[in-house]
């Protein structure tokens, strides 16, 4: 019996890898498609840069807190 | 001659063997009422958010199946009905099985913690424990009652999808899991009445050669009687309506009047007519479930009270 790159065994195993291998694909692509989703419910994010930015500082007239 | 053909006599197992494992057809009833309980919950969720919650508790009920499969191979080999699942007929390894019932277990937990909340999360895990641990292992060899507290399990889905949107738990989300749990044991107790002994004498008690069937005859319709008044408060929350409320109000009516019509029947009689009171109320029993959830749903999508 000569060596074959594709053993029968191969043949046996095919539903079991290409379903397999499906299933990794759609899991890949669920959590991608999660991702695009889950970002855009965040609101608007800023990524911080260590620039000084109007955005970042605290407001003048903010109420201080009070420590007893 | 040493070959390399050493598999050749073991059966493969196929693709569809490891989905079997999963119980697709109980995981259709945890879909369904999962996405009822995520559907009628106030706030809403991205369609895509909600899919996915789904799809994760889902594959949770699926991988406690799968334990469920690994722990009782023993008695699956024994029952007619069983003696194909994967594991008795040799396709499936038994610690294969159980790798897949963990790992997918611990997926599905995280994936729904990801996606929704960690509490419907953290509910999603008690669910699988209370499966597999307290109704497999615990309760199913040990007490007729068995198909009572292993109702919960069933009964949980609803819960858990209503938590995905909610974050918690509410009156509306208890009552859901009291029309599936206080429906088990009638739809189940109707189910053996007509069935062969097999599960006893693969050693799982039931209720009808534990106790007689006489005491199963009044056990569903008892249950029929605690179940209406569940079913008709749900109709009264947030998620109830008129339509709810009527479908609620007949199906209850004529699922007592079944279990009433079980009472009183000899067993003679029943067995000269192959058990057709008990067959049918026990296909009324299926209807029963799916159309008070399919109310819930339209009343849903309509608006309550």
């Amino acid at each position: 019996m000569g060596i074959q790159a594709e053993h029968e065994i191969h043949a046996r195993r095919r539903s079991r890898n290409v379903g397999l291998g499906l299933v990794l694909v759609c899991f890949v692509a669920l959590v991608f498609a999660l991702t695009v989703v889950k970002v855009r419910q965040g609101g608007l994010i800023e990524g911080f840069d260590h620039q000084p930015r109007v955005s970042l500082t605290p407001l003048e007239d903010a109420p201080q807190e009070v420590t007893p | 001659m040493a070959d390399i053909n050493a598999y050749e006599h073991t059966p493969e197992a196929q693709f569809g063997d490891y989905v079997a494992l999963l119980k697709p057809r109980v995981m259709s009833l945890v879909v369904f009422t999962a996405f009822v309980g995520l559907w009628v919950a106030p706030g809403s969720v991205h369609p895509f958010i909600g899919f996915c919650s789904v799809l994760f508790i889902a594959l949770g009920g699926g991988a406690s199946g799968a334990l469920n499969m690994w722990y009782d191979r023993d008695i699956d080999a024994i029952m007619t009905r069983t003696q194909s699942r994967p594991i008795p007929s040799g396709r499936v390894e038994p610690s294969e099985a159980l790798g897949v019932g963990i790992v997918l277990s611990v997926i599905s937990v995280m994936m729904l913690g990801l996606v929704a909340n960690w509490f419907a999360a953290g509910f999603l895990a008690f669910t699988i424990f209370f499966y597999a641990v307290v109704y497999t292992v615990w309760l199913k060899r040990w007490t007729p009652q068995n198909i009572v507290i292993g109702g919960a399990a069933g009964a949980f889905p609803p819960m858990i999808g209503w938590a995905c949107v909610t974050g918690g738990i509410s009156i509306e989300s208890l009552l859901m899991f009291a029309l599936v749990f206080f429906w088990t044991p009638p739809h189940f107790w109707a189910l053996a009445l007509f069935m062969k002994e097999d599960y006893h004498n693969a050693g799982v008690p039931m209720l009808t050669v534990t106790h007689g069937r006489r005491s199963a005859r009044r056990h569903i319709f008892a249950y029929t009687l605690v179940l209406a008044p569940f079913a008709i408060w749900l109709g009264l929350t947030s998620v109830g309506g008129p339509l709810y409320m009527a479908v609620a109000v007949v199906l209850n009516a004529m699922f007592i009047h079944g279990g009433w019509k079980i009472l009183k029947r000899q067993e003679e009689q029943a067995i000269a007519d192959g058990y057709s009171v008990e067959k049918r109320v026990f296909k009324l029993s299926l209807i029963y479930l799916f159309v008070h959830f399919f109310a819930l749903l339209v009343q849903g999508w309509m608006g309550g009270w």
